[in-house]
């Protein structure tokens, strides 16, 4: 193995020299510890990098360019809604009254930030058309969490503890069946129907008094809207279930569709992508999550109230004996909800609704381009994003959807998503979102023309793409059989080799 | 809109294209009775009334006042470093490494994240990232259910509270039990974790035990006996998780000294800002034993076709994107930006470094002690600690809100966030930090005195 390829550079252990870096607070007294039983002490030091601070800053900063990121070039990456974020959120993030706060300050000392998570729960309740929001969830997949407690907690308060299974699509994000599990509930995986949407029928079989609810993304994970909407959430309510949508992709539908009233009993909302916060190489995001009536008394404490005279506090500890209780430490993921609360003062009600429909312009014009060069199986509008297939042109070729995302990083494109839903074959996720510009779109597609010409005259050119990124394939099966998560120990003062 | 880059032109041409009239005409699948009312919501704002907007907002919190807050979330000195380095957009605008061809950049420094966490807990493997410390914690449980294949957890009562609410919370979910550990009363003892309570939990052979949950330092500060603690859970076949906070363990034993299967905790403490909750760092790490069972994201080294070392995520059948309803956990997006924030700051500080902030933390609660048992406010409980711990205050709650008045918040009154323990009820909870000054000290003290006193108000 290659300790250091040409672009990658070595690790932070590999440069660390002793005696090295440090220096940033006062030393503490010779006998600081002395007053604590050696029993209670560390027996030997950690042996953390020591590298100077322009190592530092050179490490990190060379680091940096060897990723792909929204602030570098397109990013179509369908489901995640990689798009722009504006600077000033991040700037409003970091204003020291927000970012040195305490979360357990007296509320007297919070009214700035509570005045804040309590508008942005308004603003984020009247999108949703919702009854109330609690901010607490700090990812999507914990708001669904939440979401599936509280619809447990409803039908227990009612004393019918027969509801064990939740009903979602085949075509659901991964998280849904993932978070029924968490939440004690048994997957019922419902087929959906050819053409793309759910399949009502088959719901309607599965439907029973055994059901505590359905889960469903909306616009759906194909990135159509369910046109059928109507009809199922009527078989849920008459079996007595509530109705639980995933709003990953309610950036689609703003002031367009209000999931609350059109009878949604519950829906988390993924503030990260919808409206800002830039993804973080993984996080953090923050998924709040809107209820209607029934689930209200459910929802996790603290909440955020406002008092007759206008102060803002939490509420206390047991102050509402109903509440499911706490899914994470203190408020929430403030610096987060900060964010999303200046994006959508800086749009407003017209500006999301624009934010909206431009995202669904972009993807219906990419789709149309698109599909003059690849399968898109669900030929109607689209709403923020759609689905391309690669199955023709694998039956042609032997080319595959994941050689057509490799070969795309040549052309300066991160992938869309692929293999995902496991619905549709050799699927490719396209979302463009409202902030990427005509020409940027338009060389995508060109990009996609020339890969597609490459399938049929050098497939060998896509087998072993990405020619030009910092690392090519990468060996994934020694990854897993042989796992190497941490660097091992370093021996003196020499540099380690890797095993 | 101030962020889209369509003109009124680039619209027309991207609606001809598509072949319809009007952007509303692409809503046509939207069934008209399911149309919404328009947004109900206050008018756009350009970027610098916005400015000015959010700067009186954070003008309304009070973040003067001379601190002694910790309970959990602790002010630290962060290097200038690590937000400069964090500002990278390469870094934090992109998302989950999943074509990790375009990724190193964020792979590499989530391997030297997992590196460094491991170091520090004297553990094997450590995830990418959870949501904060109560999550973590509250996975860690899980996770010992999973690998015991038994149903309760045992969770002392001095697991902060935050954490023993959400373990309940998560616990509720999956129908399973958690039960807690008493406290000492009295002796030299007092306040922590009561083993032989533990003893005889764990002697329910009806009832077994998956995990056994203890904090250290605990919420109160006391350093508890983690070493018989993980003794005892061993003997009964169960799982020992430990709760740690990131900076002591560059002084304190670490888990895998005194022998902790899993580690969890908030990495908030190395260079993430407060922010009222976050975003914060769930730290979550195990024995190598372990790993097939740990939920969350881990990156591992490899190579790429050329022979080149690479990195990228693994073991990924963990996965609730791979596995769904059978996945560890249904984690998807997690903290990753807050755990390149706590690399860049444990970089930045080297080994030394954090000794150095740990053991300044403990001189100056050592002053903070001394200060405030003159000023007629003594330690609650006799054991050690490092740099938190209690102070017995007559009806503390008003003397906490009367020096707030005086500039200084007198940490945390414990009945706020744990009521109804009479043992508590006089307790105020106070730390220090390597921040915390000689002259703040002396200002609390003598502030306190006067309150004690029924002097100047």
């Amino acid at each position: 193995m290659t300790v250091a390829g040409d672009r990658l550079g070595p690790t932070l252990f590999e440069r660390s020299r002793p005696g090295r870096g440090g220096g940033k607070v006062p030393h503490p007294p010779k006998d600081a510890l002395a007053r604590i039983p050696g029993e209670y002490l560390r027996a030997t030091g950690a042996r953390l990098p020591e590298v100077s601070e322009p190592e530092l800053t050179r490490h990190y900063v060379n680091l940096s360019q060897l990723n792909y990121a929204v602030d570098t070039g397109f990013y179509p990456l369908g489901s995640c809604t990689m798009k722009y974020n504006p600077k000033i959120d991040e700037w409003a993030a970091r204003l020291n009254g927000f970012a040195a706060l305490h979360p357990l300050a007296p509320d007297e000392l919070a009214q700035g930030t509570l005045q804040l998570l309590w508008e942005l729960e308004a603003s984020l309740a009247e999108i949703g058309g919702m009854k109330a929001v609690t901010l607490q969830p700090a990812a999507g997949a914990q708001g669904e969490l939440t979401g599936m407690l509280m619809v447990k907690a409803y039908h227990r308060h009612r004393g019918d503890t027969e509801r064990t299974e939740v009903l979602v699509p085949d075509s659901s994000h991964g998280t849904n069946p993932a978070t029924a599990s968490m939440a004690g509930f048994k997957t019922v995986t419902i087929p959906s129907a050819a053409d793309g949407g759910v399949d009502v029928q088959a719901f309607r079989a599965a439907l029973g008094p055994r059901t505590a609810a359905i889960m469903i993304t909306n616009p759906s994970t194909v990135g159509l809207f369910e046109s059928r909407l109507c009809e199922l959430l009527d078989a849920v309510h008459e079996v007595g279930a509530l109705a639980y949508m995933d709003g990953a992709n309610l950036n689609a539908i703003m002031g367009r569709f209000k999931p609350g009233e059109a009878g949604f009993d519950v829906m988390h909302i993924n503030v990260h992508k919808t409206f800002s916060t830039p993804h973080g190489g993984g996080g953090p995001g923050a998924g709040p999550v809107g209820v209607g009536e029934k689930l209200l008394p459910f929802l996790p404490s603290p909440r955020v109230l406002r008092e007759p005279d206008g102060r803002f506090r939490l509420e206390v500890p047991g102050e509402r004996p109903d509440s499911i209780g706490r899914v994470r430490a203190f408020a929430g993921n403030t610096g987060v909800l900060v964010r999303a609360y200046a994006y959508i003062r800086a749009h407003g009600g017209l500006g999301l609704c624009e934010v909206s429909d431009d995202a669904v312009l972009a993807a219906n014009y990419l789709k149309g381009r698109v599909a003059d060069i690849l399968d898109v199986p669900f030929a109607r509008l689209c709403m923020h994003e759609f689905v391309a297939s690669a199955a023709t042109l694998k039956s042609a070729t032997g080319i595959r959807t994941l050689d057509v995302a490799k070969r795309l990083i040549d052309y300066g494109f991160h992938p869309p998503t692929i293999y995902f839903p496991l619905t549709v074959e050799e699927a490719l996720l396209i979302e463009p979102t409202e902030t990427e510009s005509l020409e940027t779109l338009d060389a995508f597609v060109e990009a996609l023309r020339c890969i597609v010409a490459e399938a049929h005259t050098d497939p060998d050119l896509l087998h072993s793409a990405p020619h030009d990124s910092p690392v090519r394939r990468l060996d994934e099966t020694t990854a897993a059989r042989q796992p190497n998560l941490r660097w091992r120990a370093m021996t003196g003062s020499q540099m380690p080799c890797p095993d | 809109m101030a962020y889209g880059p369509h003109t009124t032109e680039d619209r027309a041409r991207m609606l001809a294209a598509i072949g319809v009239d009007s952007i509303d005409a692409l809503f046509a699948d939207i069934p008209s009775s399911l149309r919404s009312s328009k947004l109900n919501l206050p008018p756009p704002e350009s970027e610098s009334e916005l400015s000015v907007r959010l700067e009186t907002m954070a003008g309304r919190n009070r973040v003067d006042l001379i601190s002694f807050l910790g309970a959990g979330a602790y002010r630290h000195f962060t290097p200038a470093v690590v937000d400069q380095l964090l500002l990278r957009g390469e870094f934090y605008t992109a998302y989950t490494p999943y074509q990790p061809e375009i990724s190193q950049g964020t792979l590499q420094t989530i391997y030297e994240y997992q590196s460094m966490m491991a170091e520090l807990t004297g553990l094997d493997v450590v995830s990418a990232s959870h949501y904060d410390g109560a999550t973590a914690t509250a996975e860690a449980a899980l996770m010992t259910c999973r690998a015991t294949h038994r149903e309760r957890v045992l969770v002392s009562h001095s697991v902060h509270p935050h954490y023993r609410e959400t373990i309940q919370t998560y616990f509720a979910g999956a129908a399973l039990a958690a039960d807690e550990i008493p406290l000492v009363a009295g002796g030299p003892a007092d306040g922590t974790t009561d083993l032989a309570a533990l003893e005889r939990l764990l002697a329910d052979t009806d009832r077994p035990v998956a995990g056994v949950v203890v904090a250290n330092p605990s919420f109160l500060g006391l350093l508890e006996p983690m070493a018989e603690i993980g003794k005892l859970a061993h003997a009964s076949g169960a799982l020992f998780v430990a709760v740690v906070e990131p900076v002591s363990l560059a002084v304190l034993a670490t888990p895998g000294e005194y022998g902790a299967d899993i580690a969890a905790g908030d990495g908030q403490p190395l260079g993430i800002p407060l922010s009222y909750g976050g975003p914060y760092l769930g730290i979550l790490a195990c024995r190598d034993a372990l790993v097939r069972g740990i939920p969350g994201r881990l990156v591992g080294m490899t190579t790429d076709v050329d022979g080149r070392r690479a990195f990228v995520m693994t073991l990924r059948a963990r996965e609730q994107d791979i596995r769904r309803e059978k996945a560890a956990s249904n984690i998807c997006t997690n903290q990753a930006l807050c755990a390149l924030a706590a690399s860049i700051y444990l970089g930045a500080m080297g080994p030394h470094g954090l000794r150095d902030v740990a053991a300044l933390g403990a001189a100056r609660a050592a002053e903070l002690e001394a200060a405030l048992a003159a000023a007629g406010a003594p330690r609650l409980h006799p054991g050690p600690y490092l740099n938190e711990f209690t102070v017995r205050v007559p009806d503390a709650a008003s003397v906490h809100a009367r020096l707030i008045g005086r500039g200084i918040l007198a940490g945390l009154p414990v009945a706020r966030i744990m009521p109804g323990e009479p043992s508590l009820a006089d307790a105020l909870l106070v730390c220090a930090t390597e921040i915390t000054t000689s002259a703040e000290i002396a200002a609390f003290g003598a502030a306190l005195h006067e309150e004690l006193a029924g002097g100047v108000r």
